[in-house]
């Protein structure tokens, strides 16, 4: 590759992504230097686009090619080959249509929507290291979905993934208030008030649940696991799938939102507006997936980290890519852990703490130290 | 001080005859031995956490939050994983509490090592990173129980859920002797901690040898955690809220002072919190999760105090 392709392609867009906030005079948007302004919107060449374009596709690809493995894993038998020909008998086809397929497309819809629900929350709150479970949203989704349960135990399920994403937007509502009474804002301070805030609403659900007996569901549900997936239950699953799509489509305006308050407004943005969208998108998401899958921890978190590392910042570029990783790494670690202890298989919430909290000390780690 | 003392000899009594009154005779001797090790782990979270706090120079760190009690559970479920239960119980108590607490005494050592002995990270970095540790070790012990099959895995269960309920005596007795000893060893440097307490660059000044004296206390200090957490499992908070609380209670940093006050707090709060519990409430094992919940809350107040001397 020579020089002026690489300018006009990969690297149009610094991977250390450039900080608007710095660049633009604060306050007074309008008067930004023009190189600022190119940085943020160089046009990018054709051979680049073209060749995003096929890096994506690739990546969709490889995708495909995982949910594909994942439709064929199982202690039913099911050849390639007769799905292809449609040649199955009544049982396998019952097994293919209410069971593995919504568990595939169930895991591509959580994966990917979590990851971008976390670049989402990184965005909002300027932090690397926050995501639904580093934020306390998680946990509360779990306390309104106990809640309920014990007030209201015959609702319909959607009232009471409602109640969950109440839950959910409370929690993460009273984690931001406390992060702004917080003077310190070191960047792992934030996930560290997240998690204790994860802590004290868990120890409220865990009080609540052995009142109840309840202690065993309440850990059941709080492990995602994909295995109690059947047609009839996944389709919620389409809710979040709008989610994240309304989050690409609103993606500049909450990076604009995380620039802070007045610079949102002064570019014409309702700030309050838009983090309310956000919140909302943040809590609705976490409520549904918690309810129909449970808590997959850490999975935000890593997801957009590594893609950022890869690929920069640019968010209209990244956010794909996020919602793609997000989902070929909930395939993969479903995957292992169906095959580990084959015909039974672990809880893929346990897979995904696993590699999901390593990946995360990794990235703690990696950073200098001594940044205070 | 006096007065603490009297309120712990009043709960240690309370909780040995209330509600047992029809039945001294049989229901005292064996409350003995719960109390026993309520005031054992108490005194042991208690001069542990401030020791430690002592060392690293901070309000907010203790042992448990760097993700001890998640290693205990780990070394706890590894030994059934890769020895099978049989092997496990066929050992005499004293031996595998023995293993245990050296397996413990190695790991946390080089936590310790890692942590403290290279360049100074930020404080809160170290806590995140111990924080994340405790899931990791979480998630990887549900992992092992989840393969294991589950016959072995309820005996994992019923050893790692806190609880005073089922200790060993001759583990006590072990215990005892190890807190009794690491505590003589600690009162008898009283004066050399408050030295460490004033920072490196004081103590070196005042003419201590900084790193041998650290090392000697981090050591007892996971001497200790080790005990605590192999009698009766994770309590996370319990050892920042006591020593916050003493703190507080001695107006004082000097450890001929805070460590008393500390251990005795701790002693009250236990026994207290269980006869209360038990007696007025009829629950049984949820004083953990009371303790979570509120040294979760006094936790996030100290970050958004600052948490630094």
């Amino acid at each position: 590759m020579t020089g002026p392709e690489l300018r006009s392609g990969r690297g149009a867009v610094s991977t250390t992504a450039p900080r608007p906030a710095a660049r633009l005079h604060p306050g007074t948007g309008a008067e930004a230097p023009p190189a600022a302004r190119s940085q943020v919107a160089r046009p990018v060449g054709r051979p680049g686009v073209l060749r995003q374009r096929l890096g994506l596709l690739g990546g969709l690809a490889a995708v495909l090619l995982l949910a594909a493995i994942s439709l064929f894993v199982g202690v039913s038998e099911l050849s390639v080959g007769d799905v292809l020909t449609g040649d199955l008998d009544d049982a396998q086809r019952q097994t293919l249509l209410a069971s593995r397929v919504p568990r595939t497309v169930s895991i591509l819809l959580a994966g990917s929507a979590m990851a971008v629900v976390g670049l989402v929350m990184q965005l909002l709150v300027r932090n690397k290291f926050v995501e639904p479970s580093t934020a306390g949203t998680t946990e509360s989704a779990g306390l309104g979905l106990l809640v309920v349960t014990l007030l209201a135990p015959g609702m319909p399920l959607l009232g009471k993934m409602g109640v969950a994403a109440v839950f959910a937007l409370a929690g993460t509502a009273l984690f931001l208030l406390i992060l702004r009474r917080i003077q310190l804002r070191s960047v792992v301070v934030v996930p560290l008030v997240g998690m204790m805030l994860a802590g004290v609403v868990g120890a409220l659900s865990t009080f609540l649940a052995y009142g109840n007996d309840l202690l065993h569901t309440l850990s059941s549900w709080m492990t995602g696991d994909f295995s109690g997936v059947v047609r009839g239950r996944y389709e919620m699953l389409w809710i979040v799938a709008g989610c994240a799509v309304v989050a690409y489509l609103a993606a500049n305006r909450f990076t604009v939102a995380g620039l802070g308050q007045e610079f949102t407004t002064n570019l014409g943005l309702n700030y309050r507006r838009v983090l309310a969208l956000g919140l909302a998108i943040v809590a609705v998401t976490s409520a549904v997936v918690v309810v129909v899958v449970g808590g997959l921890p850490f999975l935000g978190l890593v997801v957009p980290n590594v893609v950022s590392l890869a690929m920069g910042d640019y968010l209209r570029r990244s956010l794909p890519w996020v919602a793609l990783v997000g989902a070929g790494f909930v395939l993969v670690c479903d995957i292992v852990g169906r095959l580990v202890i084959y015909p039974a298989e672990v809880p893929i919430g346990i897979v995904v703490g696993i590699v999901g909290a390593g990946l995360f000390l990794y990235l703690l780690l990696r950073r200098p130290s001594g940044a205070r | 001080m006096a007065l603490l003392g009297a309120a712990a000899a009043l709960v240690v009594l309370g909780f040995l005859v209330v509600g047992a009154f029809d039945a001294l005779a049989l229901l005292v001797p064996m409350r003995v031995e719960r109390v026993a090790a309520m005031v054992l782990v108490g005194v042991a979270i208690a001069v542990s956490t401030v020791l430690f706090q002592t060392v690293t120079e901070n309000r907010i760190l203790t042992p448990s939050i760097m993700g001890f009690d998640a290693l205990y559970a780990l070394i706890q479920t590894s030994a059934v994983f890769f020895l099978g239960s049989g092997t496990v119980n066929g050992l005499a108590p004293p031996l595998r509490f023995a293993v245990e607490v050296a397996a413990m005494l190695v790991f946390s050592f080089l936590i310790f090592r890692w942590v403290f002995g290279g360049a100074r990270r930020s404080l809160y970095l170290v806590v995140l990173v111990g924080i994340v540790f405790g899931v990791l070790f979480r998630s990887l012990a549900t992992f092992m129980q989840r393969v294991i099959d589950p016959n072995e895995y309820l005996i994992v269960q019923d050893r790692l859920f806190a609880s005073f309920n089922a200790v060993d005596p001759t583990l006590l007795v072990v215990c005892a002797a190890v807190v009794a000893v690491a505590s003589a060893w600690v009162w008898s440097r009283r004066r050399e901690l408050d030295v460490l307490a004033l920072g490196r660059a004081n103590a070196v000044t005042l003419g201590l040898e900084h790193h041998r004296s650290t090392m000697a206390v981090l050591l007892v200090c996971a001497l200790l955690v080790s005990v605590s957490t192999a009698l009766v499992g994770p309590i996370t908070f319990f050892g920042l809220l006591v020593a916050n609380l003493a703190y507080l209670v001695a107006g004082t940093h000097r450890h001929a002072y805070v460590l008393p006050v500390a251990s005795l707090l701790a002693v009250v709060t236990l026994v207290g919190g269980q006869t209360i519990l038990e007696h007025v409430f009829g629950l049984d094992t949820v004083l953990s999760v009371i303790v979570e919940f509120v040294g979760g809350i006094v936790f996030i107040m100290l970050l958004v105090r600052g948490g630094r001397r």
